[in-house]
């Protein structure tokens, strides 16, 4: 049914830089061949994780969710 | 950075990485979060979230290195050119002093020399505001450790005032030749390093809250109240001589004295603001995240302000090398160094300088506003308990103050930890829920 490959969800909602960085390098380090998708609700913080995944070899698409905050989905 | 952001419609697959915008497949996720009292790895469930992320021209710059550049070479060259129109000497912008000067103009301390509000200030902080609230980005939170932050501003100023200026003047010192700068830019990485380790451990001061609009409007309604106190001037109160005084307070000598034209000052801190908040600015930034993850992107800011502050300097004849003789500075190298491990590690731990603290606070961010707070509460104290530095060298209280609030926030930072370490174990009880 689920055909697409486990995620971890990591919610950096509400938290100061640069700690969404910190647990998206956290994640990426135990990601595990897994999807990553991060949670943030501020422009700057979404920048900072992208940047990161980003330089870290990670293909980064933001979404924007319906009650206004941001979805970013990692995949190697 | 082109690959930075990608564009994804609601219909389209997105073309590089083939992720359909929209999934349509079951949300069973895990949370690894920081939340309190969470303590690592928690399984939860995760609601289908719809939307579409468009990323135009004007945002793509603005998030490159470029915006960053821009924005560190027109605090630069700004700052150069407010000197000449008037300003202290390497003083064109720095926001540790300019808080310390509104504080002694509310009255907070009464320092006669250093009491002036400061337009660029107000300017930086609308500048944010009417950015933040031109590309929707304005959003009213607050609520993660308030008081502490109010705190950390309180020692940032501290040990800021022991050095004479904030991380942008520090910069600016540089470039205009104050090799006191050095040792001062050496405390500051030494105190961001200190905060780095602390991050690292898994420090936090927890997570803010959306809230409703007067938390966000609050801190730039009060910056509007300022610029009226600034323009009208009004005095209540009567001396003993029946001299009409306060509560506004204006330096007739001294570096208060020493400013450029009101409506240059503003115009400039809403250029700055603007620009900063678009491109998310911060002198610590630059630092941490050069010692967390070797990332240079807010560091090219720096680097920017540094060498364009030079050559304008140059170009300004206002380049003056040496130690000695520049203008409100001293040469004690030990302090200058530890005023700013301080204050490098309470802006580290509060999330950023003060310039950016003010950008974050203009945008809506109520425990920012509480650092600020902080900052020109902390200044008064500076000034009223003989805490802070004069050109003749630091008060004879002012080293044992950097100490103390060293002790201080060590012991707040450590306190402050969650577990932010993912253990093998954990990760295992996860996958058993998730079987």
């Amino acid at each position: 049914m689920n055909q697409t490959p486990e995620s971890l969800l990591v919610d950096a909602r509400g938290l100061s830089c640069p700690q969404p960085a910190i647990l998206t390098r956290q994640a990426i380090s135990q990601a595990a061949g897994r999807v990553l998708e991060i949670l943030v609700d501020a422009i700057a913080q979404r920048d900072n994780v992208i940047r990161v995944a980003v330089k870290e070899g990670w293909s980064a698409v933001p979404e924007e969710t319906a009650d206004g905050r941001i979805r970013i989905r990692l995949t190697k | 950075m082109t690959a930075l952001f990608l564009y994804t419609d609601r219909d389209a697959a997105h073309p590089r990485t083939g992720i359909p915008p929209r999934r349509e497949r079951a949300t069973e996720a895990v949370t690894y979060s920081l939340g309190a009292g969470s303590g690592g790895w928690q399984p939860a469930h995760v609601n289908q979230m719809e939307g579409v992320f468009f990323m135009s021209a004007h945002n793509r710059f603005f998030a490159s290195r470029w915006a960053m550049i821009l924005t560190g070479g027109a605090i630069g060259a700004l700052a150069a050119l407010l000197v000449k129109w008037g300003n202290p000497g390497n003083m064109g912008l720095c926001m540790a002093c300019f808080i310390r000067d509104i504080s002694g103009a509310l009255g907070l301390h009464r320092a006669a020399s250093v009491q002036y509000i400061r337009p660029e200030v107000i300017g930086l902080v609308l500048g944010a505001s009417a950015a933040a609230i031109g590309f929707k980005e304005f959003r009213a939170r607050g609520g993660s450790a308030p008081l502490l932050r109010f705190l950390f501003g309180n020692l940032a100023i501290i040990g800021a005032l022991v050095f004479l200026g904030c991380p942008w003047r520090a910069y600016l010192r540089l470039s205009g030749g104050d090799w006191n700068a050095i040792p001062g830019i050496l405390g500051l990485a030494a105190g961001v390093f200190l905060g780095v380790l602390l991050l690292k451990a898994g420090f936090s001061l927890g997570r803010n809250q959306r809230g409703p609009a007067p938390i966000g409007f609050a801190f730039p309604a009060l910056v509007i109240l300022l610029l009226f106190l600034l323009v009208f001037a009004p005095m209540f109160g009567r001396d003993a001589d029946g001299r009409l005084v306060g509560p506004i307070f204006f330096s007739e000598n001294g570096p208060g004295a020493q400013h450029a034209p009101l409506l240059i000052s503003l115009f400039i801190g809403l250029v700055i603001g603007f620009l900063a908040q678009r491109s998310r600015f911060c002198t610590i930034a630059g630092l941490r995240d050069l010692m967390l993850m070797g990332d240079t992107h807010f560091a090219s800011g720096i680097v920017s302000l540094v060498g364009v502050a030079f050559l304008a300097n140059l170009a300004l004849g206002q380049f003056k090398p040496g130690f000695a003789d520049q203008p409100i500075a001293h040469t004690d190298a030990l302090w200058n160094f530890g005023g700013m491990v301080l204050a490098g590690l309470a802006f580290t731990l509060a999330g950023g300088c003060p310039g950016r603290q003010l950008i974050l606070a203009g945008e809506g961010d109520g425990d920012a506003a509480m650092f600020v707070f902080g900052l020109l509460t902390g200044a008064a104290i500076s000034h009223n308990f003989n805490l802070a530095s004069t050109p003749a060298g630091p008060s004879p209280y002012g080293p044992a103050a950097v100490v103390g609030g060293l002790l201080v926030i060590l012991v707040v930072g450590l306190a402050m930890r969650e577990r932010l370490v993912v253990s093998t174990e954990s990760m295992q009880v996860t996958q058993e829920v998730k079987a």
